[in-house]
């Protein structure tokens, strides 16, 4: 035993690896199986979302094609269905959700990133986390008794007196309609915009600020010249996040944009947006081909959101990583 | 290859050219022997060849400058490198005789203990971190008397007796590096392994745990890392000096530190690098 | 000092001032929804919502007390569905899995958290609610629970790999198999923040009203067992608010306050837990 090399006997092959078996005993080999199983599930699930919402598609793909995404029609009655006014009034509906939330959801995280105190800030962030916590039917129920009739009395008057010769602002109002759906969204991806765009914020590097600061720029020069620029792909990522989820949002939205299939280009006129008209009109939904196209129009919402979180997650990823200095 | 020996004292272990171990070592018996290890993490080797032993019953320290790969080696010594999947190893460990590893490696970890460089207890009570080991290797007996004899070893009872129940993690950085040594203790290991157990600790602690090392030897057979030359002159029987993943030297103690015989060996331990 | 200078400053300081109105504007929503909410609701709510079952249509008085059950029933069985997939799952990621097997389930996660909720009800209707011909609590329990999947996921993934190497390491060091390590030290060092993470996902799908529509559908009456459709608070505040009746609106309302109440109460409870530290200091 005293020299190594010589006497010592040779005990099995040298690896480093253990046999299968011998960690099966252990419960190793188990728990990676069915964990595995586990994780292998989640991915079962998404494949089978796809694949029921393309299946169950099918009659109005093969009937339609792409005329489902310029027909104005949508009646049961005679079995006609196109997709325009439902997605015009998604996408108008977002685009005036964003037009509201992106100064004020980019300005306060400006505040809460670059001026507030961190104790101030991590109580603004709370409150945000709180808000965006809440329900989107509570939204709704906010929206019709809150945002609907201060349309009716405020909102149109206001808008319509003095830039009613804009198509967007003619009347008549019903209170009801796309700029209030807006406005209820608008309230809903605020916390979104504001969460992601403060992180992306506080991730830019202090050297950056000093620098800017050290040149002589004020405060808000080094933020808007220097910290903004160098988060922008962030800021644009949550946007993105933020019009993802308005897109998708349903409840809120089918309490107070009207339910009624119309393309207009003023935005007091109610209208109809793809969720809504599923929430709709699914459960009531006759015949096979009503219900498949119902189904399609998910498909549409589905491959919307789809690419928007898949930039919006690009985005994020690339501004992060390069402000923590990480290599890319 | 310098192999010169004087009388009286053990002799040197030398390395790349095939392993000698004469003199008083060799006649101790050793619980541990390295044969021509060769390790890598990738690509890039760590360990060149090394050859050791690890005297039963014995102190024996690893030093060499940082990177030199002697905590790798020590880690190998209970298979903790293959937490790291890119690991690689060459050559034979024997523990008693047996190549570690071809064995299994709890039934290895349980034999050959481990501390680590900072204190690591779990988020649990005092008394449930000494406890840990033994419920996990379904050691029987009573629980309760076991975690106080391994307390007491680690010279931690007094100090904690009457709040065994509170979290871990009200101990003070050297407690709790006893608590991780007593953790180590209950399962009542064959070998110990320190990797530099002192290296987050304030003077005070350090020498609490110097203290209990040399205690320890009586129970059992303890290797450690230091990169601190004075610790391993005052804890060790045998040192091996450890250079850029080559064994360098590795002799007795007093003699390594006094009459070291090799020249890169002196220039570390007068301070000339590392 | 020169006009530019004074001007700059100006400038600086009134940008200043509005980023912090627009951080005023955005917490006060928050004040006013809640203050319009438990005035509301307040003045609305009584000992007969929760107790009794809703009046016919038009008849003014009774309660909620089938919804609060049924939301009680649906947010159990999507627990009890959603949790464990994405517990484990997380564990599968965080623990066993490496490279491609592990960025896949990653993707896939953070694309059904992405689905837009009503997606996920025409799932679930083509998945439970037609095989067995009719609306179910079970129906409404699997939309909210595959909502609960990936957000219990990602976090318990997270949460794993933020427990510290050496604590890992001090349990095999002991002769402690992968399993058992998972099991008996990093889990329970890790279990705060989990636990955060499963409440308010939990939280999250308790106000969602979309996927539970075509599947829970609703009911006026108590829901018997699993396989019958039932009521929900989010989906009585719907009907009920977009109802031509008063006092409908004001059972919304109370409802409403009940519903964010929970909700509220749930979130400030988890990020408390997750507040009071992780189970081990961060290193």
């Amino acid at each position: 035993m005293a020299t190594s090399g010589t006497t010592l006997p040779n005990a099995g092959p040298v690896t480093g690896s253990r046999s299968f078996l011998s960690r099966l005993r252990d419960g190793d080999e188990i728990a990676r199986l069915i964990t595995m199983v586990f994780a292998a599930t989640v991915v079962l699930i998404t494949l089978l979302l796809v694949y029921e919402l393309w299946t169950n598609s099918a009659l109005a793909r093969a009937k339609f094609g792409l005329h489902f995404f310029v027909t104005q029609v949508w009646d049961p009655v005679i079995d006609q269905y196109g997709a325009l006014p439902f997605m015009y009034g998604t996408l108008v509906t977002s685009a005036v959700a964003l037009f509201i939330a992106v100064p004020l959801g980019i300005g306060a995280a400006i505040f809460l990133a670059e001026l507030a105190p961190p104790r101030i800030s991590d109580t603004l962030q709370f409150f945000i986390d709180l808000l965006a916590a809440v329900p989107s039917v509570i939204y709704g129920l906010l929206g019709v008794f809150i945002v609907v009739p201060l349309m009716r009395t405020v909102i149109f008057p206001g808008l319509n007196k003095p830039l009613g010769f804009l198509p967007f602002f003619k009347g008549p109002s019903y209170g009801v309609g796309f700029l209030t759906a807006g406005i209820v969204l608008a309230i809903m991806v605020i916390p979104y915009i504001i969460s992601v765009s403060r992180e992306v914020l506080l991730s830019v590097p202090r050297d950056q600020r000093e620098a800017a600061l050290a040149l002589g720029s004020t405060r808000w020069e080094s933020t808007w010249n220097v910290v903004v620029p160098f988060a922008k792909t962030g800021i644009l990522g949550s946007i993105f996040l933020a019009l993802a989820r308005a897109l998708g949002e349903t409840m809120a939205v089918t309490m107070v944009i009207g339910n009624v299939p119309t393309i207009s280009a003023s935005l007091f006129s109610p209208g109809d947006s793809i969720a809504s008209v599923i929430a709709n009109q699914f459960t009531e939904a006759t015949g096979d081909l009503y219900l498949q196209s119902l189904v399609a129009l998910g498909l549409v919402l589905f491959l919307m959101t789809f690419i928007l979180n898949g930039l919006a997650r690009l985005l994020i990823v690339v501004t992060t990583q390069r402000g923590s200095g990480v290599p890319t | 290859m310098q192999a010169s020996s004087k009388p009286g004292l053990s002799v040197n272990i030398v390395t790349n050219t095939g392993s000698v171990i004469h003199g008083e070592a060799a006649a101790l018996a050793m619980r541990m022997t390295i044969s021509k290890v060769n390790f890598y993490y990738g690509s890039k080797q760590i360990l060149f060849d090394i050859n050791l032993g690890i005297a039963d019953k014995r102190v024996t320290a690893l030093i060499g400058p940082s990177g030199c790969g002697k905590s790798t080696l020590l880690r190998a010594l209970n298979r903790m490198h293959e937490t790291v999947h890119t690991s690689r190893l060459e050559g034979e460990i024997h523990l008693d005789g047996q190549n570690i590893l071809a064995q299994d490696v709890t039934t290895l970890r349980r034999r050959v203990g481990m501390v680590f460089q900072r204190p690591n207890p779990f988020p649990k009570s005092i008394f449930d971190n000494v406890a840990y080991g033994l419920r996990i290797n379904g050691i029987k007996g009573s629980t309760s008397e076991m975690v106080e004899k391994s307390l007491r070893r680690a010279a931690l009872w007094e100090e904690v007796k009457d709040h065994l129940h509170k979290s871990a993690y009200e101990l003070s950085g050297g407690q709790q590096q006893r608590l991780c040594i007593a953790r180590a203790l209950a399962v009542e290991p064959e070998v110990l392994l320190l990797d530099e157990p002192c290296s987050a600790l304030d003077p005070i602690s350090t020498a609490k745990i110097e203290e209990l090392l040399v205690e320890l030897k009586n129970l059992t057979t303890i290797a450690i890392v230091t990169h601190n030359m004075q610790q391993a002159a005052r804890v060790s029987d045998f040192t091996a000096f450890v250079l850029t993943g080559q064994m360098i030297e590795f002799s007795a103690t007093p003699q390594l530190f006094t009459t070291p015989s090799d020249p890169r060996t002196e220039a570390y331990i007068t301070g000339r690098f590392g | 000092m020169s006009a530019r200078v004074k001007w700059r400053r100006f400038v600086s300081n009134f940008m200043l001032t509005l980023t912090g109105l627009c951080a005023l504007v955005c917490v006060s929503v928050l004040f006013l929804i809640l203050g319009y909410l438990v005035f509301n609701g307040g003045t609305s709510i009584n000992w007969a919502f929760f107790t009794q079952l809703p009046k016919p249509v038009g008849e003014a008085g009774g309660g909620m007390a089938n919804a609060i059950v049924g939301s009680a029933k649906l947010l159990l069985a999507a627990s009890l569905f959603g949790v464990p997939i994405g517990f484990l799952g997380g564990i599968y990621l965080a623990e066993f899995s490496g490279g491609a097997v592990a960025s896949v389930v990653r993707y896939a996660a953070d694309l059904l958290n992405g689905v837009p909720s009503i997606v996920i009800g025409i799932f679930a209707y083509s998945m439970v609610v037609l095989p067995f011909r009719h609306f179910s609590t079970f129906a409404g329990a699997f939309a909210l629970g595959l909502m609960m999947i990936p957000i219990t996921l990602r976090s318990t993934e997270e949460f794993l790999n933020g427990v510290p190497r050496y604590l890992r390491e001090g349990a095999m060091a002991l002769g402690a198999s992968k399993w058992k390590t998972i099991a008996s030290v990093v889990v329970p060092a890790a279990y705060r923040g989990i636990l955060t993470a499963i409440l308010l996902a939990l939280a999250r799908v308790a106000g969602e009203t979309a996927p539970l529509l075509f599947t829970a559908f609703g009911n006026r009456y108590w829901s018997q067992g699993w396989g019958q459709p039932t009521a929900s608070l989010p989906v009585m505040i719907f009907t009920y608010a977009v109802s031509p009746y008063e006092d409908w609106h004001r059972q919304a309302w109370a409802a409403g306050l009940v519903l964010l109440g929970l909700i509220l109460i749930i979130n400030i409870l988890a990020r408390t837990i997750l507040s009071r530290g992780i189970a081990v200091p961060r290193s």
